[in-house]
């Protein structure tokens, strides 16, 4: 437990309480005009303390990235409060908002969309000194090819256009620009997905890197459990919206308690052929946020749902210390997930 | 598969330590039609409106040569029906015409521009207003407004400038608002966001570059109508009032001497064809040069 102690003595820099992002969908026809809301991100909340880096995985459409931009204030969220220092970022002003913006910044996942294709890869850096207006000609161009150099690309290409470069260094120049105002957190969104498996490893080695080296605090997002499993020092998992388990990163993979942690772990790949685990494969699609399943929103897919996951709603709560799951029935220490299924069934058996 | 070998040769050929600063002009220069055009536009825009300052005779000056003179060195194009010398008629009239139709562009790109661009970047009730506002303008048939607009107002060349580019820019906003719809959600405009640039830099620095090849090829299509609605109104007698000559009223007055004396009609309607010709060379090589990826190395 010297982890969640770690952790404890960590004094937060993201608070986000009961954080809520609705979008508004028009229902279909020609004169069906009901709205529907669709809850990207239901009731979040989340703590990221200084100095961690904390992974937030889940599968396509969770609202995990929903969540990142709305931490930030990318997108207006519907309800909650972000705090950021102990300050509600929410209630600031726009202009506020942009003179704190230097100490949060994002790094996005699509390599191709997220550099201006018509400015070069200097001017792109070089842009977020000129918006805060520091630095200026010779001393800009200089700052610029310290970061160059600090993310692993060459000075040389400083007037270089984006489309010039691979997918690899494309992601690092967003790295160096994002790491450009020197921010104390930086929310990385799915940095590595567009990438090669060998280009993943060299970007997830660079952030820790600069992490280390800069004490950033990091908010990882990823849609793989075994990406974030290097870089994280806590995970948190995330299905429809909600956050369903949270922990530090080797509780989850060694002890995960929600059913649903424990699905997507048993289809990680393992590299020994012999430690080969029994895959779960859950059936079925991912309900649609616009209308999520009552009670608990895995219940449709879980192997131990039963009447009482249809009627309550189940609650993040502390399991074990520093432990949070949402789940009416979490999975025992050292419990596999077939062993659980298996204890149901009998339960089962007897009543019947 | 021979292609990718060859653009892995060129790769590795073509490894300056650093790469040519792109310019402008090298990306235009590319582009032999269209810089062709631009050469011929150059020139023309020079004898139209430096070459009067050289020619002996002026505009509405009756020659002593005499009505419909055939061409001589004195007048390479002849004289009109009361004697005037269709060489300087011609560079006076290409004056009025070229400037009319590059003010009129220029003037509808700029409101098209701002129009379109504020209510796709605002968003909203901006959105809204400005949209409906154009969408009305649109359902106005565009030459009944400007004969309307012009009878009311008169036909100096500043009304006719005015008339034409606020009969014209709808398309142009049309334009740049579906492009700006576009170019806005792109993870580049939000990361300026988020670097905390005020909204009016992220749609100036950011999203405007991105549309200008739009804006361009929209230009090139509004000078040439431009130009071709002046002469048309001109050719009805409500633009630009004679003595002063445009192109299009002097393919009016040729009219009466279509078979006397054709060389009166053929020289504006050719020169009007061939500047709305070349302008349109012109613009399709200005939007690829202002595209980095043209570079061709």
């Amino acid at each position: 437990m010297e982890q969640t102690n770690h952790t404890n003595n960590q004094q937060p820099l993201v608070q986000i309480k009961h954080l809520a992002k609705h979008f508004q969908i028009k229902g279909g026809g020609l004169l069906k005009r009901e709205t529907k809301t669709l809850k990207a991100v239901d009731n979040v909340s989340l703590t990221i303390y200084k100095g961690e880096t904390l992974g937030l995985v889940g599968e396509s459409g969770c609202g995990k990235s929903t969540l990142g931009r709305n931490v930030l204030r990318l997108q207006e969220p519907t309800n909650g409060e972000v705090l950021f220092h102990g300050e509600d970022i929410l209630t600031y002003s726009k202009k506020q908002l942009r003179e704190i913006r230097n100490d949060m910044q994002i790094i996005y996942q699509d390599p191709f969309g997220s550099l201006n294709p018509r400015f070069t890869i200097g001017e792109s850096i070089g842009e977020m000194f000129k918006i805060h207006g520091l630095y200026k000609g010779k001393e800009r161009e200089e700052k610029v090819k310290e970061l160059l150099e600090l993310v692993g690309l060459d000075t040389s290409r400083y007037d270089s256009y984006p489309h010039e470069f691979s997918g690899g260094q494309r992601q690092r120049v967003g790295i160096a620009r994002a790491l450009a105002l020197n921010p104390e957190f930086i929310v990385a969104d799915e940095p590595v997905s567009a990438l090669d498996v060998s280009v993943q490893s060299q970007i997830i080695n660079l952030l820790m890197k600069l992490k280390a080296e800069f004490g950033l605090t990091l908010l990882f997002i990823a849609h793989g459990l075994n990406v974030v499993r290097h870089i994280s020092d806590r995970v948190g998992v995330m299905y429809l919206g909600q956050i369903v388990e949270l922990s530090d990163t080797d509780q989850i993979f060694d002890r995960p308690a929600h059913p649903y942690t424990a699905a997507l772990l048993s289809t990680v790949p393992d590299p020994n052929p012999d430690a080969r685990k029994n895959r779960i494969v859950l059936e079925g699609e991912v309900p649609s946020p616009a209308s999520p399943p009552s009670g608990c929103r895995f219940r449709t897919r879980c192997p131990l749902a039963t009447e009482q996951c249809k009627q309550v709603e189940p609650k993040l709560q502390e399991i074990r210390s520093g432990h949070f799951v949402s789940c009416h029935y979490p999975l025992q220490e050292g419990q596999s997930l077939h062993e659980a299924i298996a204890t149901m069934q009998d339960k089962e058996k007897v009543r019947a | 598969m021979e292609k990718i070998v060859s653009q892995q040769l060129d790769e590795q050929v073509v490894k300056p330590a650093r790469p040519p600063k792109y310019t402008f002009w090298t990306g235009l220069r590319q582009n032999k039609v269209a810089f062709g055009a631009f050469i011929f536009l150059v020139l023309i825009h020079l004898i139209v409106f430096i070459g009067p300052l050289f020619w002996s005779y002026s505009a509405s000056e009756m020659t002593t040569s005499g009505p419909l003179a055939s061409w001589s060195w004195q007048h390479p194009f002849g004289t009109d029906d009361i004697g005037r010398d269709v060489f300087a008629r011609m560079m006076y009239g290409g004056r009025i015409t070229l400037l009319v139709g590059l003010c009129a562009m220029l003037f509808s790109l700029l409101i098209g521009t701002v129009i379109g661009a504020c209510a796709g970047f605002f968003g909203k009730i901006t959105e809204a207003i400005l949209m409906r506002f154009t969408e009305a303008m649109m359902a106005i048939p565009n030459f009944f407004f400007v004969l309307v607009a012009l009878t009311v107002l008169g036909t100096t060349p500043v009304m006719v400038v005015v008339v034409i580019a606020l009969s014209g820019w709808m398309e142009v906003a049309r334009v740049v608002y579906g492009e700006t719809l576009r170019w806005k959600e792109y993870e580049f405009v939000e990361a300026a966001h988020s670097a905390g640039a005020k909204p009016l830099r992220v749609l100036v620095k950011y999203i405007i570059p991105q549309v200008l090849p739009s804006i361009i090829v929209s230009g090139t299509l509004m000078i040439a109508w431009a130009i071709l609605t002046e002469s048309a109104i001109s050719y009805l007698g409500l633009g630009i009032q004679p003595p002063t000559p445009t192109w299009g009223n002097l393919l009016q007055n040729a009219q009466q001497y279509l078979w006397t004396a054709p060389v009166l009609g053929v020289l504006p309607g050719a020169a009007i064809t061939i500047i709305v010709l070349a302008y349109n060379f012109l613009g399709d090589g200005l939007r690829d040069a202002l595209d980095p990826k043209f570079i061709k190395k």
